[in-house]
């Protein structure tokens, strides 16, 4: 029953290892979590998850394997319901000697079948039924030496499948639209673009040829490592649908832009033509044609936009959404020519996968570029597939 | 085994204490993890108080390697004392300096070792350190010396998750993930480093404190320590919590970009949120 917990978590796809399992027997060997389960539910949180991400995944795969021990909470909560406090009941010693004569089995016995009863509601001072003050076996502030005490004082046992219920940590979750709190998050993922510093090295070489030309005199030759660049494109659709999107995305890049050592950001409404916007309300533009020409294939291009439009758009000429702009060629011409300029390329939509294929051009665009969702999980995906230079795959 | 029960000047959640203690007890590093402000460092301060052992602190730095953290053999005062003959250059021990690891390793009582934002350094950085945090011992090629821990230090690591961190080395960490402060633990938290604080002010700043926590645009939202900086501005100043209630006195301590100020001057008058406060006021 235990082992299912672990498959369970790997089932809501928590990466869980088997290293990390057998650490929380050994935690559970030295009772650290003190028989409790709201401990239990904590413990083995911190050492079978590491990434709050993943706290709503485990909180489900917790209430899924858990959810049957409920039954003894929620027993304990209606019976604490049923019970009240009252005046502790005296025995003389002839009574008491009596009652010791139950033995707990048959108490344990009794009092399933009480529960199952229900005879426990508002019950005081009675001899059989659960409830409070009484000689029966079941209750609290009572008296029997064989009894189940229920409720009485603090219970150990808080609801841990309860915290888990709560499902806090939703937003941590990876799979939802960004949100600013998680832009930090999605910022290193961006860092895996990134070179690394510069780097003070000593040049063995260059020092030997220093210290020989002086004459035996040590002459110490610095260098710094080489800094691999990364070079990022951002062009992202502004505008309509997309424009709660717009700030935010910016936000996002230009805060990233101080580590890239060489970004670029442009702007388009809905498709790219032969205008690249540089200015978020699209007042200046650089030539798309000439850009193209002018930048090195080496840069990484990353899209963002909806990527939802009216099909006339991308295949028309004059097709563009704004009536006062004119387009010689068809925008989905632009997108090629650009996908064959810069083969490391992937577009990012907020809009979830399982819609893609409901929208034409959606399914148009995604011909042209690898595409992913806008969320933290996409974004991952979308850097590794730049890195990995997946992209110079792709059709 | 030592048992960290938590110290007077550090509020903790119970969670996080029986985190602390399920690190100690199986040997292994703890990864805390959580906004910025939110108390990182000063658990592992709190945890060397608490268990009344020194507390070594090893920052990193973008450009820290992990070699560093062990130990430094320091080739170029070598070269320069065979250049003028000042010392016998012939003990390479003396040209081996321990990095901070190194020296949590090499001490006779256990020690508290901080390894301070990992997520700073290189990505592959944690994964140079596997080895010597399963094994807690290092060898150093130069001396052909092995250095192992006499005491298993006490590991806390602190991430503000500006990198992910590899797998394998996650593997071997204790997680814990510091949410922000509820407002009653805040309050708690408030009461530590203000015993003497007016309950009314106290009560006047976190409602603004949170007010303004709730702004999603927000480019830094302001964490703990700069409630604790406001709170010790205000009182300092002798500001009445009528005047926290009516405006927002010395925000710059709350909000340190320019846009963030502005945003939350601009919508402060006719916010709901900001007006709840003096509502109650005329209601009682």
């Amino acid at each position: 029953m235990f082992i299912n917990f672990f498959f369970n978590l790997k089932a809501h796809g928590v990466p869980v290892s088997l290293h990390e399992w057998i650490t929380l027997h050994h935690a559970l060997a030295q009772n650290l979590n003190d028989c409790s389960l709201t401990r239990f539910y904590h413990v083995a949180r911190s050492i079978l998850v590491k990434n709050e991400i993943f706290f709503d995944r485990y909180d489900l795969a917790f209430l899924d394997t858990f959810k049957d021990i409920e039954t003894t909470d929620e027993m304990l909560e209606k019976i604490l319901e049923g019970l009240r406090k009252v005046k502790e009941l005296k025995l003389s010693e002839e009574e008491k000697r009596q009652v010791d004569e139950l033995n707990l089995d048959e108490v344990l016995r009794n009092f399933e079948e009480q529960f199952r009863q229900g005879h426990f509601k508002n019950h005081v001072g009675g001899n059989r039924a659960i409830g409070t003050g009484g000689r029966s076996t079941q209750g609290a502030w009572g008296y029997n030496p064989a009894g189940v005490r229920i409720g009485q004082g603090e219970s150990r046992h808080k609801r841990a499948v309860q915290i888990a219920e709560k499902r806090s940590f939703r937003n941590y979750s990876s799979s939802i639209t960004l949100d600013t709190r998680q832009m930090k998050v999605a910022l290193a993922h961006l860092r895996a673009l990134l070179p690394l510093g510069p780097e003070e090295k000593l040049n063995l070489e260059a020092t030997i040829d220093a210290t020989s030309k002086n004459a035996g005199e040590i002459e110490l030759v610095w260098e710094n490592k080489e800094k691999k660049a990364a070079k990022v494109i951002l062009m992202m659709d502004v505008g309509g649908s997309m424009t709660p999107y717009a700030r935010m995305v910016e936000r996002l890049f230009s805060a990233a832009s101080s580590q890239i050592s060489r970004f670029k950001h442009f702007y388009f409404h809905n498709c790219v033509y032969q205008d690249l916007w540089t200015d978020i309300e699209r007042r200046d533009s650089v030539s798309t044609a000439e850009f193209m020409k002018s930048e090195d294939s080496d840069y990484k291009l990353i899209m963002v936009g909806d990527a939802e439009m009216a099909p006339s758009e991308l295949t028309w000429v004059n097709g563009a959404v704004d009536y006062w702009y004119h387009n010689d060629l068809p925008g989905l011409v632009w997108l090629q020519r650009i996908r064959e300029k810069f083969r490391d390329s992937i577009w990012l939509t907020p809009i979830q996968n399982r819609a893609w294929g409901y929208v034409q051009t959606t399914r148009m665009i995604a011909d042209i570029f690898p595409m992913f969702e806008l969320t933290l999980d996409g974004l991952d995906d979308g850097v590794k597939f730049l890195m990995q230079g997946k992209g110079r795959l792709h059709a | 085994m030592d048992y960290f029960k938590g110290t007077s000047d550090y509020v903790l959640s119970p969670e996080l204490k029986d985190n602390v203690n399920v690190s100690i007890a199986l040997g292994r590093p703890l990864l805390v993890k959580g906004e910025p402000g939110t108390g990182k460092t000063l658990l592992a301060h709190s945890i060397a108080e608490g268990v009344g052992k020194r507390l070594v602190i090893w920052n990193i730095k973008s450009t820290t390697k992990a070699r560093e953290g062990l130990y430094v053999y320091d080739t170029v005062q070598r070269l320069n004392d065979a250049r003028f003959g000042d010392r016998d250059i012939s003990d390479i021990r003396q040209y081996i300096k321990p990095g901070r690891l190194g020296e949590s390793f090499a001490t006779e009582e256990q020690v508290v070792l901080l390894i301070d934002e990992i997520d700073k350094a290189d990505i592959e950085f944690p994964n140079d350190l596997l080895n010597e945090l399963d094994e807690m011992s290092f060898h150093i090629p130069e001396t052909g010396e092995t250095v192992k821990a006499k005491q298993r230090p006490i590991v806390i690591i602190t991430s503000n998750s500006e990198k992910e961190l590899p797998d394998p080395f996650l593997r071997r960490c204790v997680f814990h993930y510091i949410e922000f402060p509820s407002e009653s633990l805040m309050e708690e938290i408030v009461y530590v480093h203000f015993p003497e604080i007016e309950k009314k002010l106290l009560r006047e700043c976190l409602k603004k404190f949170y007010w303004i926590r709730q702004f999603d645009m927000l480019r830094k939202k302001p964490s703990t320590s700069e409630l604790i900086d406001w709170i010790q501005a205000l009182t300092a100043g002798g500001i009445s919590p009528s005047k926290v209630e009516k405006e927002l006195p010395f925000l710059g301590t709350l909000l340190k970009k320019k846009e963030d100020t502005d945003l939350v001057a601009q919508s402060a008058p006719g916010h709901h949120g900001f007006n709840t406060s003096i509502r109650t006021r005329n209601v009682y």
